[in-house]
């Protein structure tokens, strides 16, 4: 890649409005032909708008794009795949009931008889994965399709529709770590044909794997444009959130105390009686953070429903605080926040929040039946817009407006009120799943402190999460779940990214 | 890409232009048939408000509204769409009834009414409450269920009407009239105690018990803890779960308010209006009940005015009739028909058009 290679696409001045939020603000962005280009920032920083403005779901206020060399004028999406340029959205645009050849010719078919035009485009879908390496089973039903088959679906869907300028936005939010590598086999081996990628991410350690320029945006501005070679995850975070973060390990000796949830011969079985944990027993102690560590779906997610009393096993035992329950009388949610176990929920959007509340309502979901916030049959308004004002306050929640409903806060923001509403009865244990997922690099850190200070009070906590990092940063002993096992347990100190791999994988057994 | 509309704008003014389309399109309708639209809009809101005789009667069907489109709403916060509010009405006004058949006669009025009230609440309630169990512990969908559950409600009121209720001789489908003490008092007798000289007309003091009705079920659902747990269960259950609340005591609980309320009906039409149990009371209303929750956006005070328009609609409707000539009583079913077709199924189709019109107004802070 030299200075001279010619430019995919190239945006001058770019000025994009909301009414009073300024989007994109005088922005430049050069992307060489046949390199991939990361686009950094935290949300909101208007990586999206300018992408949206290339594609032409939006018309800059002012601004010019030149794609290859030549004017363009994008008016409208039809416009931009005209050029050339192609989006894989983050929530796939695809009909599940429709076989993956038909989503492909949705909209573009050759021939007016069906039979036809399938046969012409399996024709040419069949070079293209032949020559790209992308390989979906054309006629499975795109809803039966894993979403890593999904996703090379929506790229091979663009492909066909003659994209040169690929861009793609959060594309490994939905994967699972494996998923991920593979997606980057196949954008690199796009690249090597000659492809153009752009990449919307805020996954800095992706940034440097994968790309060979990165742009980083802030409050709607360009901060930085640069090469790879010149760039560091550090100086990129800096650039993003405009001052120094730590999200790294915070050595600290402290030690643990009494156990305080204590729970063995997990089994939990689903309504097809596949086994979803087998034989799952640990102790989290006062003052220690454990995390749990494994590829998304090996177990995790009925491990938190499980102790959390959302899910009844169908074997086990469990103690929490003192108190002891078997299957027949499991823990239900309520008598955990009785005893003093808080749960952050993995699925903000369904468990967490009730997206048509209001921020002050949500923000006693759980604990409305508390002295401070009910009287008698009679909820106490006054008493839940203050204490949401003080959530809001201590958490830094953007914008601070308890009358907004829980839907339209960002999802980091969402995170802050309900960690805010869990934290804020100083619970015994705390189980955390996914802390940090959708969340800014700064808001990362905050929630990283917080998580500590909890410990340091003498909370036990458990953390799920399907970032390996998060989980090297935060544990102070580390379990690794693989199909529903325990596939090992050990302290932070002697963890390694290669060994926890190996065991999440499930190939050290 | 549609911002949602500004709250005032979503309550008031989509609801108003939703209407005046309806209006429009029912007007090209009318001048289509040869009659002069203007014309005929006069004569219904005359018939309607014009006087305090058709005022009356338009608060009269206005009350049975209000308790049928409460029923629905409540139901819907919970998550649940209450379609048996006509089955669960003529099994209140049976519950009414019987009250008033056996105790009237020994009970004075002061202690007669809440008995009834209580009884028709209680009858709409258990009626309710069958569906609810149904849908919560064996999965059977309530939609299905309380539409079944109307007409088996009106083949018992047939069959207790023809085989038990009805006094020996009696050829018409009724039952005995109750003793005065269970006749809720008419509005011109009410008003005529303050001294106020009032029409001759059904309308009785259930329509302030509608009101209270109203005021009561504001107060439950976004004051109450039960209306707040409800309410969660009702817009997510995955979020109630997690939160602790049972959604299936939700359902029982949503279901058994929503019927208590359709249940009252039967203090309005038995109680207030007829004195003995009959057949029709209810006439549909369970039904138009549906369209004014839609309409009033399942709000007490939305309920309030969608239970007045349709209540002017039935009234008026009955006078443009009766006026002019050549006007039949279907034209004023389509025209409802419109102002469900437009309020209800079109208003999304009406938002965006209404946030377009907003943009254009200077200072309105909005997209």
């Amino acid at each position: 890649m030299t200075e001279a290679a010619p430019l995919a696409v190239h945006m001058r001045g770019i000025h994009k409005h909301f009414g009073a939020v300024k989007a994109n603000v005088n922005v430049d962005l050069t992307v060489r032909a046949g390199s991939v280009h990361g686009l950094v920032g935290e949300n909101g920083a208007g990586k999206s708008t300018l992408m949206s403005v290339l594609y032409g779901f939006y018309q800059a206020d002012a601004g010019a794009i030149s794609v290859f060399g030549q004017e363009a004028p994008i008016h409208n999406a039809d416009d931009a795949i005209a050029l050339g340029i192609g989006m894989v959205h983050q929530h796939f645009m695809l009909v599940d009931t429709l076989s993956a050849l038909e989503n492909v010719m949705l909209g573009a078919e050759p021939h007016w008889l069906l039979q036809r035009a399938s046969q012409q485009v399996r024709g040419k879908l069949e070079a293209l994965m032949q020559s790209t390496g992308l390989h979906v089973q054309l006629d499975a039903l795109v809803g039966d399709l894993a979403v890593g088959d999904r996703q090379r679906l929506e790229i091979l869907k663009t492909l066909y529709r003659g994209a040169r300028v690929l861009i793609l936005d959060e594309p490994t939010a939905v994967l699972t770590p494996q998923e991920a590598l593979q997606l980057f086999e196949v954008l690199r081996g796009l690249r090597a044909n000659g492809t153009t990628i752009i990449l919307i991410t805020h996954k800095l350690k992706e940034v440097m794997g994968l790309c060979d320029f990165v742009t980083v945006m802030r409050a709607g501005q360009v901060v930085v444009e640069l090469p790879i070679a010149g760039a560091s995850i550090e100086g990129l975070a800096e650039a993003m959130v405009g001052r120094k973060v730590h999200i790294g390990r915070v050595e600290d000796a402290h030690q643990a105390g009494e156990v305080l949830l204590h729970a063995a011969h997990l089994e939990v079985r689903d309504a097809m009686q596949v086994l979803r944990l087998q034989d799952v027993g640990l102790q989290l102690r006062a003052g220690e953070i454990v995390g749990v560590a494994g590829v998304s779906g090996n177990g995790q997610s009925e491990l938190l429903d499980v102790l959390s009393g959302l899910l009844t096993p169908s074997k086990g035992e469990l103690k929490v605080c003192g108190k002891a329950f078997a299957p027949a009388h499991w823990l239900d949610p309520q008598t955990a926040r009785q005893l003093g176990l808080a749960h952050v929920p993995e699925d903000r959007h369904a468990r967490a929040l009730v997206m048509d509340f209001a921020a002050w309502e949500s923000a006693v979901l759980g604990y409305d039946s508390l002295p401070q916030y009910c009287s008698g049959p009679w909820m106490l308004h006054a008493a839940m817009h203050q204490a949401t004002d003080s959530m809001m306050e201590r958490f830094d929640v953007r914008p601070r407006d308890p009358e907004l409903l829980s839907a339209k806060f960002s999802g980091g923001n969402q995170q802050k009120l309900v960690l805010a509403r869990e934290l804020g009865q100083a619970p015994k244990v705390l189980l955390v799943g996914q802390p940090t997922r959708g969340v800014d690099i700064g808001a990362i850190e905050f929630i990283y402190s917080q998580l500590r200070a909890m410990r340091d009070a003498g909370c036990a906590l458990l953390v799920v999460s399907s970032e390996l990092d998060e989980i090297l940063a935060l544990s102070d002993r580390v379990i690794v779940m693989n199909q529903g096992r325990i596939a090992g347990e050990l302290a932070v100190a002697d963890c390694t990214e290669a060994g926890l791999g190996l065991l999440m994988t499930g190939a050290s057994q | 890409m549609n911002a949602p509309l500004p709250r005032w704008a979503d309550l008031v003014l989509l609801p108003a232009v939703c209407l005046l389309v309806a209006l429009g399109v029912a007007a090209a309708v009318v001048a289509l048939v040869g009659q002069s639209p203007l014309e005929v809009m006069l004569a219904l809101v005359r018939g309607a408000f014009g006087t305090l005789r058709g005022l009356s009667y338009t608060l009269y069907y206005a009350t049975t509204f209000i308790f049928t489109g409460l029923a629905v709403a409540v139901a819907f916060h919970g998550g649940l769409f209450n379609i048996g509010g006509e089955g669960q009405a003529v099994m209140g006004g049976l519950g009414t009834g019987l009250a008033a058949l056996y105790l009237s006669a020994s009970l004075p009025a002061w202690a007669m009414l809440p008995v009834m009230l209580l009884a028709g609440a209680l009858f709409g309630l258990l009626w309710a409450a069958v569906p609810a169990y149904l849908q919560a512990y064996r999965g059977s969908h309530v939609v299905i269920t309380t539409i079944m559950f109307n007409f088996i409600a009106s083949s018992i009121l047939v069959y207790l009407l023809v085989n038990h209720l009805r006094p020996k001789g009696n050829m018409a489908l009724e039952s005995a009239l109750f003793a005065e003490s269970a006749k809720l008092p008419g509005m011109q007798q009410a008003m005529a105690w303050i001294g106020v000289d009032w029409p001759n007309s059904p309308l009785n003091l259930s329509l302030l018990l509608a009101l209270l009705a109203c005021v009561a079920v504001y107060f439950f659902l976004w004051r109450s803890r039960a209306g707040y747990r409800l309410r969660a269960v009702g817009s997510s259950a995955s979020a109630a779960e997690y939160a602790g609340i049972r959604s299936k005591h939700q359902t029982l609980i949503a279901m058994s308010v929503s019927g208590a309320l359709a249940g009252m009906v039967g203090m309005n039409e038995i109680a207030g209006v007829s004195g003995k149990l009959i057949l029709e009371f209810v006439g549909g209303a369970g039904f138009t009940g549906i369209a004014v929750a839609l309409m009033g956006r399942n709000h007490p005070l939305g309920i309030i005015f969608a239970s007045l328009l349709f209540g002017a609609l039935f009234q008026g409707g009955a006078e443009v009739a009766f006026d002019v000539p050549g006007f039949s009583r279907d034209m004023v079913v389509m025209l409802q028909g419109f102002i469900v077709l437009f309020s209800g199924a079109m208003t999304y189709v009406i938002a965006p058009l209404v946030g377009a019109m907003l943009r254009l107004v200077p200072g309105v802070r909005y997209g």
